[in-house]
Order: C-alpha cells, then sequence, then structure tokens
C-alpha cells in the first residue's frame, strides 16, 4: 500500500473535480456528500495501509519514497512528485485524513440546506488534496505547492458566505485577510527556500539534510534560513506577528473552522519546523527564538480568550495558545513532543468546534455566550462531548491533552529552563479557567435566552457521530505518548516511533542528561492542580456568583478593555503599517507614477508621433512638381555618390 | 577657325538662349515659338554631326507636328498669362535653380571625368556615310525591326488613347 | 580643327537643366510638358553626338525611336490635360493637387 500511496492525493483530487464541476447539476445534496466524504475516506485506508505496512519494517528502514512523475528538470533543479513515506508525514497524513474525515461526514448534516452545498465540499476536498501534498512532499518545492494551496482553500472557505456581513467588514475581507498575512509569512518561507537551494544545492528533505550535516556551512546561515522558515511558520499556524488572521477566519463555516483553523492547516507551520529540525538543531539562537515566540504568543492569546463572549472566538485564540504551546516544544528541541500535541490538539479542537457548531445551528445562529445557558439537558450528547473535550485541553490526567501539554512543559524545563515551564503553567491555567468558563456559560447555569423563541435541540445523528468518536479519541489519544515513569519497559511509543526522523537534530542538540523522576512527578503534580483549582474557580464565578466576574470586569476596567479589545493589535497594524501603504500606494503609485509617469510615456509617445506625423504628412502637397523637386535632390545626392566614389 | 566650329557656335548660341528665354517668358504662346527655334538650332547641329535624315526628321515631327499640336491645346484652353519669371515664388525658385546648378556642375565634372576625347579616335569614325537614308534604313529594317514594329503599336495606343481621353462624354 | 566632343556634351548637359528648372519652376501645365519635350531632345542630342564621334549608326536609330516615343507622349500628355481641363477649367498646375494630405 506504500507504493500506492500517492493514491492518498488522488482520491480527494478526483473528488474535487468531481463535485466542482458536475456539483451545480447534481441536486441530491445526498449524493455530494457522499462523494465529497468517502474520497477522504478511502484516503483514510490507504494511509492506514501504508501506516501497518511500515509497522513491519525495521525502525531504521522506515522511510520510503513513492515518486509520481518530473515535474522540473531545469538547469540543475530536478524536482519530482515524489511523496515521502516516513514515520512523520504518516502521523501527520492519519491525522489529516481521519479527522478530516470525520468533519467531512460532520458537514454533510451541518451545512444541509445551504444553496452552495456542492461548493463547499469542493473547496474542502481541494483543501485535503493540498494538505496532503503538503505533509506527504519530499521536497520544499511541491510542499509549498501544497503550502499555497491550503492558503487558497483557507480564503475560499471562509469567505464561503461571500454575501454576509462579518464584524466591521464582510467575510471575503476576512478571507482577504488571512490570505494577505499568510502571503507575508510565504514571502519568508521563499527566502528560506532560496537559501536552502543556495546553500545546498537542492531541494529534496533527504539530501539536505543530509547534507546539512555533511557540508561545511558557517551557522549564522542556518540561523538565517530557520528564521525565514520560522517567519512561514508564523504566517500559517498564526504566532507573533502574524496572528491576526486566524480570529478573523471564524467568519466561515464552523466545519472550516474545525478542519482548517484548528486540526490542520495550522499545524502546517509545526509539521515544517519538525520536518526541518536537523536545520533548527544547527542553529540554537534560531530555536530559542522559535520557544520564546510560540511560549509569548501561548500566553498572550491565552489573557485576550479570558474575556472574549463569541463562542468561536474564544476557541480561535484558544487555538493560537496550544499552537503556542507546539512551537515552545519545537523550540525546546523537544519535536516529538510538538508533534504529539498536533495529534491531540487535532481531537479535542476539532472536537470543540465541532460541538460549537452544533450548539451554533440549534440556537439559531446565535454566537454570543451569554445568550447561552443551560443547554445540557437539550442536547446530551453535545455536552457531553464538548465537556470531554474541555477536560482534555485543560490537561486533566488520564486524557490526551493531559500527556502531551506535560511533555512539552516538562522538557521545557529541563531543556531550556524554568521561566519557560511556569509560563507555560500560568498559560494552562489560564487555560483551563477560560475554557470552563465557556463551558459553564454555555451547557450550566440559568437559561438566558428567550425560551419560547428559540427551542434549541439535539444535532442530527450525521453531526453527533463524530462528535463521539472524535471524544473517544480525546479521551485515549493520549495513551500512545505515555511518559517512561509511568509505562516502564514499554517507553513512550509516539516516541519511539517518531526517534528516527529526529535523531540527529536531537543528538546535535545533546539535551538529555538524567533529570531526576521525583521533579518531573513533582512538576506534573503542580500542573494538574492548578488546572483543578481553575476549574473549580470558573465554576464558582460562573455557576454559582456571575458577579464576581462583572465587578472584576469593572475595577480592573482598563485592562478588561484592553484584553476585550485584543490589545488592539488589529487597530496597531492598521495604523503603523496598513493604512500608510495603502494611502502611500494610492497617492504615489497610482496616482503619480502610474497615472503621471507611465500614462503619460505612453500617451507622450503617441502624441509625439502624431506630432511627428502631423509634420511629415505636409509633404504631400499634391503638387506633382513637388514630387519631382525631391526626383532632382535624390540625382543631386545620387551623382555626389558616384563621384565621390570614382575619385 | 573652321567653318565646322563656326557653325556650331552659332547653333549652340541660339540653342541654349532659346532655351532659358523659353522658360521665363510668361505668355504661352511666346515659349512655344522660343521652343520652336531651339528645335530648329538643333536640327542645325544634327546636319553638323551628319545624321542628315535625323535633322529632318526633327524639323518635321518636333516642330512641325508635336509643336503645332502644342500651339493647337494652348489656344484652345486659352490658359492666363503667369506673373513674370522672379516675381512669385522667389525664394523657392532660387532654391530650385541652386539644385539644378549644381546637378548641372556635377554632370560637367562627370563629363570631364570620363575624358572621352581621349578615347574616342574621331578621325577614323566620323564618315558621312553613318547618318544617310539608306544607312538608316537598312539597319532598322534589318538589325532593328522589332523596336520599329513595337514602335509601331506604340503609337497605335498613342493615337486610341488620345482619342478615348479627349472625346466628349458618350451621350 | 575638330570639334571635342565635350562641347556638345556640355551643351546637352546645359539643356537638360534648364529643362529641369523649367518642369520645377511653371505653373502652366502645358509649358511644363513643353519643358519635358526640351529634355528629351537634349537626350536626343547626346545620342547623335556620340553616334557620330564612334561612327555607328544605331545612336541614330535610337533617336528616332525616342522621337516616336515622345511624340506618342505628347499625344496622350495633352488629352489628358485637355480631360482635366473639362472638370476644373484651369491648367494651373497648384490648382490640380487633389492628392493633398
Amino acid at each position: 500500500m506504500i507504493d500506492l500511496i500517492y493514491l492518498t492525493v488522488l482520491f480527494p483530487l478526483l473528488g474535487f473535480l468531481f463535485n466542482g464541476l458536475l456539483g451545480p447539476k447534481i441536486k441530491n445534496e445526498k449524493l455530494i456528500g457522499i462523494i465529497g466524504s468517502s474520497t477522504i475516506g478511502l484516503s483514510f485506508i490507504v494511509v492506514v495501509g501504508a501506516f501497518v505496512q511500515t509497522l513491519a519494517l525495521p525502525p531504521d528502514q522506515r522511510l520510503t519514497i513513492v515518486t509520481l512523475f518530473q515535474w522540473i528538470d531545469v538547469a540543475g533543479i530536478d524536482i519530482s512528485f515524489s511523496y515521502q513515506v516516513d514515520q512523520l508525514s504518516l502521523v501527520m497524513s492519519l491525522i489529516v485524513t481521519g479527522v478530516g474525515f470525520l468533519i467531512h461526514v460532520y458537514s454533510i448534516g451541518y451545512m444541509h440546506g445551504d444553496k452552495s452545498f456542492w461548493r463547499f465540499f469542493t473547496y474542502l476536498n481541494l483543501f485535503i488534496f493540498a494538505m496532503m501534498n503538503l505533509v506527504l512532499a519530499d521536497n520544499f518545492l511541491l510542499m509549498f505547492l501544497g503550502w499555497e494551496g491550503v492558503g487558497l482553500c483557507s480564503y475560499l472557505l471562509i469567505g464561503f458566505w461571500y454575501d454576509r456581513k462579518f464584524e466591521k467588514s464582510t467575510t471575503s475581507g476576512a478571507g482577504l485577510k488571512a490570505f494577505v498575512v499568510n502571503r507575508i509569512g510565504d514571502f519568508g518561507f521563499l527566502i528560506g527556500m532560496f537559501l536552502i537551494y543556495s546553500t545546498f544545492g537542492t531541494l529534496i528533505f533527504t539530501d539536505v539534510f543530509a547534507r546539512a550535516v555533511s557540508f561545511d556551512v558557517p551557522e549564522h546561515i542556518f540561523v538565517l534560513i530557520a528564521i525565514f522558515l520560522f517567519i512561514g511558520a508564523t504566517g500559517k499556524s498564526a504566532q507573533i506577528p502574524l496572528l491576526v488572521w486566524l480570529p478573523d477566519a471564524m467568519a466561515g463555516p464552523t466545519p472550516v473552522s474545525a478542519l482548517i483553523h484548528a486540526a490542520t492547516m495550522v499545524t502546517a507551520g509545526v509539521y515544517m519546523v519538525a520536518r526541518c529540525s536537523i536545520i533548527y538543531a544547527s542553529a540554537p539562537s534560531a530555536m530559542m527564538v522559535v520557544a520564546v515566540v510560540g511560549v509569548f504568543t501561548a500566553f498572550f492569546a491565552a489573557t485576550i480568550a479570558l474575556v472574549q463572549n463569541d463562542i468561536k472566538k474564544v476557541l480561535a485564540y484558544s487555538t493560537v495558545s496550544q499552537l503556542g504551546y507546539m512551537f515552545l516544544a519545537l523550540g525546546a528541541g523537544a519535536f516529538s513532543a510538538g508533534i504529539f500535541h498536533v495529534m491531540t490538539h487535532a481531537f479535542f479542537k476539532a472536537l470543540l468546534f465541532l460541538g460549537a457548531g452544533s450548539v451554533i445551528h440549534s440556537m439559531h445562529e446565535q454566537q454570543d455566550i451569554r445568550h447561552y445557558g443551560g443547554l445540557k439537558k437539550y442536547m446530551p450528547v453535545t455536552y457531553g462531548t464538548f465537556l470531554v473535550a474541555a477536560v482534555a485541553i485543560s490537561g486533566i490526567p488520564p486524557f490526551s491533552g493531559f500527556f502531551s501539554k506535560d511533555e512539552i512543559l516538562w522538557l521545557s524545563r529541563t531543556n531550556i529552563g524554568f521561566v519557560f515551564w511556569l509560563i507555560g503553567l500560568i498559560t494552562a491555567l489560564m487555560t483551563a479557567f477560560y475554557m470552563f468558563r465557556l463551558y459553564f456559560m454555555t451547557f450550566e447555569g440559568k437559561e438566558k435566552f428567550d425560551h419560547h423563541k428559540l427551542h434549541p435541540h439535539e444535532s442530527p445523528k450525521m453531526m453527533t457521530v463524530p462528535l463521539i468518536l472524535l471524544a473517544v479519541l480525546s479521551a485515549i489519544g493520549g495513551f500512545i505518548g505515555i511518559p517512561e515513569i509511568f509505562s516502564g519497559e514499554h517507553g513512550n511509543l509516539f516516541h519511539t516511533w517518531l526517534a528516527p526522523v529526529f535523531k540527529t537534530a536531537e543528538l546535535k542538540l545533546m539535551h538529555g542528561g538524567s533529570h531526576s523522576h521525583l521533579e518531573e512527578i513533582i512538576l506534573m503534580l503542580v500542573s494538574v492542580l492548578a488546572a483543578v483549582s481553575a476549574i473549580l474557580y470558573a465554576r464558582k464565578v460562573y455557576l454559582k456568583k456571575p458577579e464576581i466576574a462583572s465587578k472584576t470586569a469593572s475595577k480592573f476596567k482598563g485592562a478588561y478593555n484592553l484584553l476585550l479589545n485584543k490589545y488592539f493589535l488589529d487597530e496597531t497594524y492598521d495604523t503603523v503599517i496598513v493604512n500608510p501603504l495603502v494611502k502611500g500606494s494610492e497617492s504615489i503609485l497610482w496616482k503619480f507614477a502610474d497615472n503621471k509617469i507611465i500614462d503619460g510615456l505612453i500617451n507622450g509617445i503617441a502624441k509625439l508621433i502624431g506630432n511627428i506625423s502631423g509634420s511629415i504628412k505636409k509633404i504631400q502637397t499634391g503638387i506633382a512638381q513637388s514630387y519631382a523637386l525631391v526626383m532632382v535632390l535624390g540625382i543631386l545626392i545620387a551623382l555626389l555618390w558616384i563621384i565621390l566614389s570614382y575619385s | 577657325m573652321t567653318l565646322e566650329l563656326v557653325l556650331f557656335i552659332i547653333f549652340a548660341t541660339i540653342c541654349a538662349v532659346s532655351a532659358v528665354l523659353m522658360i521665363t517668358r510668361p505668355n504661352p504662346v511666346i515659349s512655344a515659338l522660343f521652343l520652336v527655334l531651339n528645335f530648329a538650332s538643333l536640327a542645325g547641329l544634327y546636319l553638323i554631326l551628319n545624321a542628315q535624315f535625323i535633322a529632318v526628321a526633327q524639323v518635321i515631327v518636333y516642330a512641325g507636328a508635336i509643336m503645332v499640336f502644342f500651339l493647337f491645346v494652348i489656344m484652345l484652353l486659352n490658359p492666363e498669362k503667369e506673373k513674370r519669371f522672379f516675381q512669385q515664388k522667389t525664394k523657392l525658385r532660387i532654391f530650385i535653380i541652386a539644385v539644378v546648378a549644381l546637378v548641372l556642375i556635377q554632370i560637367i565634372y562627370v563629363i570631364f571625368l570620363s575624358s572621352p576625347s581621349e578615347v574616342i579616335n574621331p578621325e577614323v569614325s566620323r564618315s558621312v556615310q553613318t547618318g544617310t537614308i539608306e544607312n538608316i534604313g537598312r539597319e532598322m529594317f534589318t538589325n532593328y525591326i522589332l523596336p520599329f514594329e513595337a514602335a509601331g503599336y506604340l503609337l497605335l495606343a498613342a493615337t486610341i488613347g488620345a482619342m478615348v481621353l479627349a472625346k466628349k462624354k458618350f451621350e | 580643327m575638330i570639334i571635342p566632343i565635350e562641347y556638345y556634351l556640355v551643351l546637352s548637359a546645359f539643356m537638360f537643366s534648364v529643362g529641369i528648372i523649367g518642369v520645377l519652376t511653371r505653373r502652366n501645365a502645358i509649358v511644363v510638358f513643353m519643358c519635358v519635350e526640351l529634355m528629351l531632345n537634349s537626350a536626343n542630342l547626346t545620342l547623335i553626338t556620340y553616334s557620330s564621334y564612334l561612327g555607328d549608326v544605331a545612336g541614330q536609330l535610337f533617336v528616332f525611336f525616342v522621337m516616336a516615343v515622345a511624340a506618342a507622349e505628347a499625344a496622350v500628355g495633352l488629352a489628358i490635360i485637355i480631360a482635366i481641363f473639362r472638370n476644373k477649367l484651369t491648367v494651373n498646375i497648384d490648382q490640380i493637387n487633389i492628392l493633398k494630405w
């Protein structure tokens, strides 16, 4: 099945073509939905088959390359459409196709009755196609193709309801913002690729990483490459400073937020940094940058999420925060921990978003949590699964989030220092708090909506079954990565699986040394206690005494305002960067350079020719004698020529 | 000072002077008459050059037929008299005269440059027999019969053309 | 003394240039035609001169044909002038400028 890995990419493409070309004609929603979902399901099966086959291979021979066809063969650059099947790409493929499949099924129910039903599945399949290219690529250029492709699909899907307003602008405006901000990151990625090519002479992963070890490259080159690639990652994975697009991306339908902006696309940056682990390991200062940006983003986004009132906004900032954790892990040299968190985050964040979608649907598109309350009894399945996800993300054992988050915190402590652990802990505390604030305000407590107007109800099976499956995964998915102190001789299975991919990088970093098991257990207990206390405090405030919240808000009015308005980040960007650029372009580039200079040049040339011909045409007087005069002048010159050449 | 030279000077002077006068007179009839005088002196020059037949043909055809034709047309159309030569478009005319004078100088230079008198030996070649009617007739009707016939066709075409162009419209 | 051949040739050149001046200068179309005839005659003179000095009768035959052509051309040309005169009622070249820009 490994050799057929290209089918994973081909099926979504076929689904895209089928739904895209025939979609408007097919009136049957079920057919479109089935085609759209089954392609992803088939891809998932292929990946599972490849996974099983790879398991059978010995651990150091688990890298297979499957080439489809030659893409570019020019002057030294030789790129093919080939796919690298190894441990890391298999993990990512399983996540993308597995969670993607569930979300596709969910969407059949969620988008029921939408007039552009077929378009939704078309774009979703195209997205999976691009994402699979990204994670399976064996060279930077094909990965970049997928990178751009997912950016495009993100734009298309955010602006899916193109005729709706969204906050201060429109949904397509939000899509455009996502695209433009991503573009800035892509610029960094491109420069990184150029540097890689000029340093190593190739873009194929295996060759680049082999040469990264064998070539004698000065460290600052590695730092430059790493930083530029990381800029691309900040764009795609919404870290500081390019995070502003993700909250606006909530303008799109909820399954889009679940698939693209929680589980898969935003993790592309994490995957890319993990894939280039050897480059980052050769540039320790760049890794520190990654860690600092990651932990700071996590903290920053968590503070904003504390006070947001739109259910999807809370989840969006939560995503930014959790992505920060992943980059913290990568920056600390704990590459497999970062990927582990990608996996568990995919489970519970997708679940949270889908659950939120379920709530939004039944509350007739109401998204403000101040108008929810007490939905527990109307939507039992949604309530149950949402609770599971909230517990998972808060890091309570034995759910999956605990294992991944704890591994990150522990490895940050051992590899880069206590401060990172501390900030990570505070962020975890805030995560638990705002998550349960969301939970309590939505599902428990008094009903804050008009019961006579609104009749909340449970979602159909098409939507609840994926929720249940994701809840199961969120609950037990963490057992793959149990740390050594618990699992004994089995070791951390996930870590062991991914170890050969990161072996060279970890050797270079030379982390390790022995730390006491006791310290690990103590820190683990501290984080669990923090999370539990945050949950209990949230329960106290939002269930029992809501006035504490409003009193705190009015007491710290300035801080509250700052957080509610997300530190005025968008406004700052607007005044400092966007508006000067727009005004400058308008007055200098458009009005002056384009209108006056370029148009003036072209029009000037036309006028010049007109004037010249206006003068020259006067030769045609119509009188035969003037023509004869010209002839005589010609004779004069000809005779002169003959005389001169004769003598 | 042979007779030939004297005759040449007389005829050449009349030729040149009448040519200049022809182009400067405002009255077209006077111009035509000066042209006739020019043709007559040319005929004299031809005689000096042993071209008897051509001299006579010149008088008969050119002076006798073509110029009469010109005079008929002038009288028919009765054009108005122009102003005097240097009183209209003076600048342009002086420019023209300058240009043509340059051309003339160049031609004369070329003439003397190729120095024909060193190439040609006239003592041997010049003979009265060259231009007699018998000689011309013999050459024309044996070696040059084709151009002769072609000239005939040309004249036929010209005749028909002139008639068609100048006749009044068909009713 | 034999007249040097250059005398005839210079005379012919002079007549030719006078003819050119006439063509470029005169306003009356018929007079322009007469100047063209003058130019043709200067060429005739050159031909006769060379024919005589080289002893070859071909030059004179050529003059014969030139005369025939000149006659034909004069006929047709004057017919055209008459036709133009019928339309424009003038033979002044300055006023026959339909091909002006």
